[in-house]
């Protein structure tokens, strides 16, 4: 192999599709980003309606604008879609777009997987949301305590759709964290040692091992529960003798791994937003990387943190609230980090900045009333009021929102290829960041003041009524600045201003190559000497304290075998670090592509027709139930050795 | 399947030099411990917690109607088939060398010949597999003809989805097997295809490590 001289000529890619079948079908991830992108924002403003209901019902006391039953579905709802639905796919988004341009790869380990992935998330996204309409929407609260969510508490079939779909999107995120493991694992450009790596990938990376091991975990908690409700097992049945709170251990063991798998990705969008408009390098990048890593490790620690008002006794209580207050430092760490990145910088107050500021500073007031409560005594009093809901809130949106749109903005221009304007974007930063504040900083008072979590309404003299009032009020002004938003993101994909390559000056790969990226992304795939490759060539005196170092290049040389000759010269597909403007198409250059097919999404369909014949069943229309398996599971197994039995690219 | 190794847009080269297959699938068992870490975990807490009968390792009398039930689990039995899933382990690593060495001179004898029949250790791998899930199939018959289903109590539930679980783990690897098997007999298996019987065969002997836990926890320690 390692000396093969000759480039292996290619047929590539047969007819490509257009219009609507392009996108049924793509491989390619930044078209599958862009999806991910698309139906999170549209999940977005589901979840974000749902919010808005809610605060109109809590304006004011003793208000009857919904029913107890819809509120419930409502607050339900609105949890589990802006935790499933809209930050995770948000994160995916960044995680299918940003990684292989960021590591040098030309797509993902597995990009057919990769597709797979998109559609199994849409369908249960439809699958959990759909019923709403029916007024059948889940209503157990997004964390879904047995036994009330059991058969005997909740009889309908609104739980089984909760059950069921987050099931389905357990499948999507699961085979998504294995593609992107990979991909960051063996996908990395020659010289992108792990202590090069951009620190979205780090984040990301971290943010794939907690869905590995976190996931399998609530799949398990989930089919205890499915086949509780369906088959009639008695693992959360009180009366057989179960354990009331295996649900909540099993639960929490999943749901807090997941606050970092909602935060890390926005935590890793600010570490590339920061350093671009101070003009600095991230200060203190290992330790940034190595906290991400701590947090990870602790954040499968600190479970029970979410159940101190069970009564699991003085030893537990301490253990979780001790793990609780260490996992602060890593997060502070990181928060300083971020301050002295800015410390000394030539800073640009652009939009994306504005937002990873903000992030900077409402986390810290989210994380600062997360210590308070990581005392079980000072929990107690604060434990299912709306000081709770002001703290995650902050965590959540003040955090990964806020930094999911710094990532919007920073990387638009990649993405489409025209910036968003600016003067919109900083009208919908100041409107959001005040609407923020307005809603979720009086609840803090609310919550201290007795207000409990999901009530429907309340009575009036008990000093909830201003609070109330102002967090509706806030929740209402974020309507207009989400709409901003959304213009502005439509508007800028025809009208930007265009962009350019690297319209901010950045300093990672992915500001190397054309915007929007051409398919194949890299033409000839970089060599890597350092951290901020782009700024070796375009700024230099930034980099002075950065590690430099050709380690990796001659073993990646070796390695490649094809790209070495008998001379030593290497081929034309990898090359010392450089800028791309040059567009050719993949054919032109010899570049293999995957093909596009649309066998992912007939899996992902089979696994939708298996899910719903559960409540199906549930009706008593057995026979039905179980002709909608047969074909659900005949499309499953055909497709999907249809899809395995097919080569990804074309003979070469 | 001729071409479905190319499984990554750029050819050859990964950052490990270990195949992006091997690396997912690592990842996949990775994700796999903490399914049956959490299944197993149910087992145990559960265990004794049930406030009815029949119970895995003592008699009980149903004090309602007189019936007596004897223990559950028969350890004789289910101890054959855990001896005929641990040799499945063997053949299967028999099968990966064979393909791995394929093209390489035969050793001389009946034996060498044998060795290097990847056709021969596949089928035997889905033998003694199917062998196993025979052995679970009359295993669960025979208990709910002794009275325990998955509704009957904590122990029912909780030991029926473990060891369904492993038993669809054990169904999906003798599927996988027997396509790689059908393959093999239609084309022949290359070493270029190795990698293939190689995440396969680390599926296999995972299923396998994991029936020990499940054997030792379940059935032997009482």
């Amino acid at each position: 192999m390692a000396t093969v001289a000759a480039s292996p000529t290619y047929t590539t890619a047969g007819a490509r599709r257009t219009g609507i079948m392009d996108w049924l079908t793509t491989v390619d991830h930044k078209k599958i980003g862009t999806l991910y992108l698309h139906t999170a924002l549209f999940f977005f403003v589901v979840g974000g309606v749902e919010a808005i209901i809610m605060r109109w019902q809590l304006m004011r006391p003793n208000s009857t604008a919904v029913s107890a039953e819809v509120f419930n579905q409502l607050f339900t709802m609105h949890g589990t879609t802006m935790v499933f639905l809209v930050i995770m796919p948000l994160s995916a988004a960044f995680f299918n777009f940003l990684i292989p341009l960021q590591i040098g790869a030309r797509d993902v380990a597995f990009p057919r997987l990769n597709a797979f992935s998109y559609w199994v998330y849409l369908f249960g996204g439809l699958f959990i949301t759909i019923p709403i309409l029916f007024n059948a929407a889940p209503d157990g609260g997004w964390f879904a305590y047995t036994p009330l969510t059991g058969k005997a508490y909740s009889p309908g079939q609104n739980m089984n759709f909760w059950v069921l779909g987050i099931q389905i999107l357990g499948i999507s995120s699961l085979a998504a964290a294995f593609n992107f493991a990979t991909t960051i694992i063996n996908m990395r450009a020659p010289g992108m040692n792990l202590m090069r790596m951009p620190m979205f990938t780090w984040m990301s990376f971290v943010v794939q091992w907690l869905i590995i091991l976190a996931f399998p975990v609530i799949t398990i908690a989930l089919f205890f529960m499915q086949f509780d409700r369906f088959f009639g097992t008695n693992f959360y049945v009180s009366a057989a003798g179960a354990d009331p709170l295996l649900w909540q251990h099993l639960f929490w063991i999943f749901g807090h791994p997941e606050v970092y798998i909602l935060i890390l990705p926005a935590f890793g969008l600010v570490s590339e937003v920061l350093p671009t408009y101070s003009r600095k390098p991230l200060f203190g990048y290992p330790v940034v990387a190595y906290s991400g890593i701590l947090i990870g490790f602790l954040g499968f620690g600190v479970w029970a943190h979410h159940m101190f008002s069970v009564g699991m006794g003085p030893i537990a209580d301490t253990v979780f609230g001790v793990t609780t207050m260490l996992i602060a430092i890593p997060t502070g760490v990181k928060i300083f980090n971020w301050i002295f990145t800015m410390w000394g910088g030539a800073i640009r107050f652009t939009t994306a900045m504005k937002f990873a500021i903000a992030l900077i500073a409402m986390f810290t007031i989210g994380g600062i009333s997360g210590i308070s409560h990581a005392s079980p005594p000072s929990d107690l009093q604060q434990t299912d009021t709306y000081y709770i809901v002001a703290h995650f809130h902050y965590v959540l949106y003040g955090g990964a929102i806020m930094g999911i749109f710094a990532g919007i903005y920073h990387y638009f221009p990649k993405w489409y290829g025209r910036k968003m304007d600016e003067r919109l974007g900083s009208i919908h930063f100041w409107l959001n960041f005040i609407a923020f504040n307005l809603t979720f900083f009086p609840m803090h008072y609310a919550g201290m003041l007795g207000m409990p979590r999901r009530i429907y309404t309340y009575d009036a003299g008990q000093g909830w009524e201003t609070f109330n009032f102002l967090s509706s009020w806030g929740a209402f002004l974020m309507a207009p600045a989400f709409l901003i938003f959304i213009w502005n993101f439509f508007r800028s994909k025809t009208r930007g201003e265009v962009a350019g390559d690297n319209p901010w000056d950045a300093a990672t790969l992915e500001w190397s190559i054309p915007s929007p990226p051409p398919e194949y992304n890299f033409a000839q795939i970089p060599m890597v000497t350092s951290r901020y490759p782009l700024w070796d060539l375009t700024h230099p005196e930034r980099m002075k304290d950065i590690p430099h170092s050709m380690d990796g290049w001659d073993e990646a040389k070796l390695r490649t075998g094809e790209h070495v000759t008998a001379t030593g010269v290497h081929e034309p597909d990898v090359a010392p670090m450089h800028i791309e403007s040059e567009r050719k198409s993949a054919k032109e250059l010899g570049i293999p592509m995957p093909n596009p097919t649309i066998k992912p999404l007939w899996v992902a369909a089979g696994i939708l027709v298996l899910f719903s014949s559960l409540p199906v069943m549930y009706a008593g229309k057995t026979l039905a139930a179980f002709a909608m398996m047969a074909v659900g599971a005949v499309m499953f197994v055909g497709f999907l050795y249809a899809w395995l039995t097919t080569p990804m690219e074309d003979a070469h | 399947m001729a071409h479905a190794e190319t499984q990554t847009a750029s050819h050859h080269f990964t950052t490990t030099g270990l195949d992006n297959r091997k690396v997912a699938i690592w990842m996949f068992i990775g994700s796999e411990c903490m399914l049956f870490a959490s299944l197993i975990s149910t087992y145990l807490i559960y265990k004794g917690k049930s406030v009815v009968g029949p119970f895995p390792h003592e008699a009980w009398t149903n004090p309602a109607t007189g019936q007596a039930f004897p223990p559950i689990l028969d350890i004789p039995v289910t101890s054959v088939s855990t001896f005929v899933l641990l040799m499945s382990s063997l053949a299967m690593v028999l099968a990966l060398a064979a393909v791995e060495n394929r093209g390489k001179p035969v050793p001389p004898g009946l034996s060498g010949k044998i060795l290097s029949s990847s056709k021969l250790w596949l089928f035997m791998t889905c033998l003694m597999g199917a062998t196993f899930l025979g052995f679970q199939a009359y295993e669960f018959t025979s208990f709910v003809h002794e009275g325990l289903t998955i509704r009957t109590n904590l122990f029912g539930s909780s030991f029926f989805t473990l060891t369904g679980f492993h038993g669809a783990h054990v169904t999906a690897g003798v599927i996988w097997l027997g396509t790689l098997l059908a393959i093999d007999m239609k084309r022949g298996l290359q070493p270029k295809d190795a990698v293939w019987v190689d995440i396969a065969a680390l599926y296999w002997h995972f299923v396998d490590v994991v029936w020990i836990a499940i054997f030792t926890l379940v059935y032997l320690i009482q």
